[in-house]
């Protein structure tokens, strides 16, 4: 096997992007790196400003002045997708094998178009099939995402389909040319809860059946948790702490990750009052020096002025704090009390 | 009557008193749809509320929770006279306002207020932040020149939790969290005694959202506020209501104390939304029973025959098809709209 | 993410009228470095400088009077002598100071066509973009009669009654001009209507009046402008070819589109009689255009940030 059958399936090394807007250079992401591996579940969870969005921009070749990579590297199966070169293998893999899904499922789809001409379109372009042929597989797509009579439902205009509906059409059209990662970026913020739940599942259901690599961005950490075996978390341009589903939830060590869970209203625990974090998130166009959560960290000291590198600890999981531990945050009456 | 069950042990200040400040009765709203004819005329209507009733007691906060379609947003509107109601009563502090117009109602406006959703678009770019909180004031003649109203001004930006040098900067320079604190100040700036609190943290960040509506609650408790909470987000309404209703394609299908809401839900649509919400915790998602509904919210121009929920209730039964089931009692406070349970 | 770009003035500061006065000139200023570095967009605005100065200080800039007749020297070409720099025309009238004096009448004919026309599109296009419904139908009804009409012919018809000068120049050019006026400004009014800001306005308490004035219009002054200086253009054109019709501006005033008139029948042997005149209009219409299509950019920000990352990366920045 060749190395590009056995490394991870992506690879995002030191990736920094920047917009170079009026008011002055964003630099909202800033040294990143993560991978993904065949078949694997990664959730990159942040909030707004965090550069997660921005991030999955970059691994596409989406990026749209006024923003640029201006550092580091993003490798799919080995090669390197980033500059001139590679945005050509950029535009030849996208929708074929990296697929994606984005938030709007409202504004994905061309409404002059039928739900059929729309993925037998990627269908044409990437695998060259004839229209007989892809009409074929439309229907097979449209019934693995779960639509009900997909011969007759192939025929309609997206503004016939309801939210929900749209957005399996367009897992479909991702789906298409059987990708290896399907990055998935907010999938189910614009749609209800109880449409949420049909979504996550289907994506979840298409993960184990196919095999998929999956890259779902989110900040929701409920919907992470139902799909994602791994987890990293992103904020102020920088990956904060990266581990399995299970240490990231049961046993935090950032702080950042401690906040978010604790500020994560759940419907099966009651407590007083909600509680949240401090502060507002950090200005990048002029980041502080060092780790960005410091002005709203509970543990910060003086030492949070160095930014700290992702350390890797025994049990394979990356934090970048000088305070790293881990702790229940749910657990009442801890002393890690907010900072008022 | 209407005990703070999960609520923390503060009491409020106001005394209890015996009326509602605010009962709606039977509401219904109809949007026209359809094409315009050469003149401009519609083809056609949609109830986005049929027929919802509830009361908020002074001081109170109704939670009021459902999806795209329920009519919750509509209902918070037309209970600020916002949209022209189709049928029913809004009683305000004794006095019925259903049919007031003009004048009378631009003043009953100092009353009642509204906090949106957005937070970028609910605030006037072009004008100072100064300008936007002190124009109710100038607005309803609390000041004769917007200069004077600097010291109200300031006194509501420190209440909300924002230092002053705001005072004279630009919404963009603020974060989506300041930016809904300053449209908390603006509705605070009449002294309301009601809010409709329209999703007012959706639009936030998670670690946000707790502040904002912490200050909600803080200001309830300061100044006997009473509101009337919107959201799609079950999490969040728990913590500052007293009550709960939940809407489901325009009707009111259960309505509660939030104890009995969450661990007892008597609605088959309640249960299904309570087991939709996403848990933060990988153990209790792989172990959980999910209710996922099939299909989606209904046309409300052709509503189903019955019960409106019908089409997508995993217990639907024939009646449940010919008849719609109106709100029955359960438990002192708490009501449901089923056949079945 | 905060812009630094305000006043951050004291609190108990200048009044908020001062404040608005310093923001104003605070945006000139940075839109006139960003005018500099685009070519185009600062051709456009020269050509614009240009014709106004022109126009104003026509008496003091030509070397001779417009309807002077010197028969000796009748159809001579240009750079022959300097006299006449740019040469005569059939009856002997200098050529330089035709093309002057003409730009008077551009510029006048288009300020008031846009003036009248503008407010009175724009006018009917708020009333009936924010009150909608009856009012909204019975205004965008008539308006789609009057652009039934073909504007030619209308032109022909109400000249052929009040005759032919300036007045009726622009009394035609702005009855056929209000429309495109309403029509963007009930579109933009519409949508503004729903913002939430909007919103929020009425349910604290604003009158009508006070929404309008206050929150719809100043949110219209960028359409609205980028629209007005398209017109300009589109005025000129359309003055140049009613005089060049004889349904226009009348001998002995100057109009470049009467010159264009003047010298068809010469346009084999005196080509300067038409083309000099031709120039002078396609430089102007295509001056004006590119500084609408800078102002156009200008005034949406993020139109404004890819153009201005656009320019930081080519002028070398990081790779």
């Amino acid at each position: 096997m060749s190395a590009a059958d056995t490394g991870p399936l992506l690879e995002v090394d030191g990736l920094d992007v920047c917009f170079f807007t009026r008011a002055g250079v964003v630099k909202a992401v800033r040294g990143v790196s993560f991978d993904v591996h065949r078949g694997e579940t990664l959730g990159l969870v942040g909030e707004s400003g965090s550069g997660k969005s921005v991030t999955s921009l970059a691994i596409l070749g989406l990026l749209q002045p006024p923003g640029r990579v201006t550092g580091g590297e993003i490798r799919w199966k080995g090669r390197s997708v980033v500059g001139r070169g590679g945005a050509k293998l950029a535009k030849r893999i996208r929708g074929h094998e990296l697929a994606v899904v984005f938030q709007d499922p409202m504004t994905s789809l061309n409404p002059l178009f039928t739900v059929r001409a729309q993925i037998a379109e990627v269908l044409r372009h990437h695998l060259g099939m004839s229209r007989r042929q892809a009409d074929e597989r439309v229907v097979e797509l449209l019934d693995l995402v779960g639509i009900p009579a997909p011969r007759a439902r192939a025929d309609a205009y997206p503004h016939e389909l309801s939210g929900g509906q749209r957005q399996r059409v367009l897992i479909a059209m991702a789906l298409a040319c059987e990708p290896e990662l399907l990055i998935a970026d907010e999938p189910t913020t614009a749609l209800d809860v109880t449409i949420q739940a049909q979504i996550l599942e289907l994506i979840a259901e298409i993960q184990e059946r196919l095999g998929l690599a999956v890259l779902l961005i989110t900040h929701d950490l409920g919907v992470v948790a139902g799909v994602c075996k791994r987890v990293a978390v992103m904020y102020g341009g920088k990956i904060m702490e990266q581990g399995s589903a299970e240490q990231i939830f049961h046993r935090p060590a950032h702080p950042y990750t401690r906040g978010l869970l604790r500020s994560t209203p759940r419907v099966d625990v009651v407590l007083p009052r909600l509680v949240g974090i401090d502060g507002m998130p950090p200005d990048l166009i002029a980041p502080p020096p060092g780790c960005p959560f410091q002005p709203r960290c509970d543990v910060a000291s003086a030492q949070c002025a160095e930014m700290p590198a992702l350390e890797r600890d025994e049990e394979g999981r990356e934090v970048a704090c000088w305070h790293a531990s881990d702790r229940d945050p749910l657990r009442a009456g801890d002393e890690h009390a907010p900072v008022v | 009557m209407h005990p703070t069950a999960t609520r923390s042990e503060q009491e409020t200040n106001t005394p209890p008193s015996s009326e509602p400040l605010i009962s709606v009765q039977g509401l219904s709203v109809e949007y026209a749809i359809g094409g315009n004819g050469f003149w401009g005329h519609s083809r056609g209507s949609l109830r986005a509320v049929e027929d919802v009733s509830f009361e908020i007691p002074r001081g109170e906060t109704l939670g009021l929770v459902g999806e795209s379609g329920s009519g919750k947003t509509t209902t918070g509107r037309a209970v600020l006279r916002k949209v022209p109601l189709a049928a029913g009563r809004i009683v305000f502090d004794g006095e019925d306002i259903t049919e007031l117009h003009g004048e009378k109602l631009r003043r009953y406006r100092k009353r009642m207020q509204l906090v949106f959703q957005d937070p970028y678009a609910s605030l006037n770019p072009r004008k100072r932040v100064f300008e936007i909180v002190a124009e109710p004031l100038l607005v309803h003649g609390v000041v004769n020149r917007i200069r004077d109203a600097e010291p109200q001004v300031r006194d509501l930006l420190a209440l909300v939790g924002l230092p002053p040098d705001v005072l004279f900067r630009y919404p963009h320079a603020f974060s989506g969290g300041q930016r809904q604190r300053i449209g908390i100040a603006r509705a605070l700036s009449l002294h309301p005694d009601f809010i409709v609190a329209d999703e007012p943290v959706s639009a936030l960040d998670v670690s946000i959202r707790a502040q904002v509506v912490n200050l909600l609650q803080d200001l309830q408790e300061q100044l006997g506020l009473t509101y009337l909470f919107i959201a799609h987000d079950l999490s969040v309404v728990r913590h500052i209501s007293h009550r709960i209703a939940v809407m489901y394609a325009g009707k009111l299908v259960e309505l509660g104390l939030p104890d009995q809401i969450y661990d007892d839900p008597k609605h088959p649509y309640t249960r299904a939304l309570l087991s939709a919400v996403p848990v933060p915790d990988p153990a209790v998602e792989k172990t959980r029973r999910r209710i996922v509904l099939s299909g989606s919210v209904p046309n409300l121009a052709d509503p189903p025959s019955g019960c409106r929920f019908h089409t997508r209730c995993p217990i639907a039964v024939d009646r449940c098809r010919e008849e719609e089931p109106p709100l029955t009692q359960r438990a002192p406070g708490h009501q449901a709209a089923c056949w079945l349970t | 993410m905060t812009v630094r770009v305000e006043t951050d003035a004291p609190l108990a500061g200048p009044s908020l009228f001062r404040r608005r006065l310093a923001d104003a000139r605070a945006g000139l200023r940075s839109g006139a470095v960003e005018l500099l570095h685009d070519r185009a967009g600062l051709f456009g605005f020269l050509v614009i400088v240009i014709l106004i100065v022109v126009a104003i200080f026509a008496p003091l800039i030509a070397p001779q009077d417009p309807s002077a007749q010197d028969l000796l020297n009748r159809l001579e070409p240009p750079f022959h002598s300097w006299a006449h720099p740019l040469g005569t025309d059939a009856i002997g009238r200098d050529m330089l100071s035709r093309l002057i004096y003409g730009s008077r009448i551009s510029l006048e004919v288009g300020a008031f066509v846009v003036a009248i026309a503008g407010s009175l599109g724009t006018t009917f296009g708020l009333l009936a973009g924010y009150f909608g419904g009856k009012v909204d139908s019975f205004v965008m009804r008539v308006v789609d009669t009057q652009i039934a009409f073909p504007g030619l012919l209308m032109a022909l018809l109400i000249i052929a009654v009040i005759g032919p000068s300036l007045r009726s120049l622009v009394i035609v050019l702005s009855i056929d001009g209000w429309m495109v006026y309403a029509r963007v400004t009930r579109g933009v009014t519409a949508s503004l209507r729903q913002e939430p800001f909007v919103e929020a306005a009425e349910l604290i308490g604003c009158r009508s009046r006070r929404v309008i004035f206050r929150h719809v219009l100043p949110n219209l002054t960028s359409p609205v402008l980028t629209l007005g200086v398209l017109e300009f253009a589109r005025v000129i054109l359309a003055e140049a070819a009613l005089s060049f019709l004889g349904l226009g501006i009348q001998p002995p005033a100057v109009s470049w589109g009467l010159m264009l008139a003047d010298g068809a029948d010469y346009l084999f042997s005196a080509w300067w009689i038409v083309s000099l005149p031709g120039i002078g209009i396609a430089l102007v219409v295509l001056g004006i255009n590119l500084f609408a299509s800078w102002l156009r950019v200008t005034s949406d920000p993020h139109a404004r940030d890819k153009r201005f990352a656009s320019g930081t990366q080519v002028a070398g920045a990081v790779t």
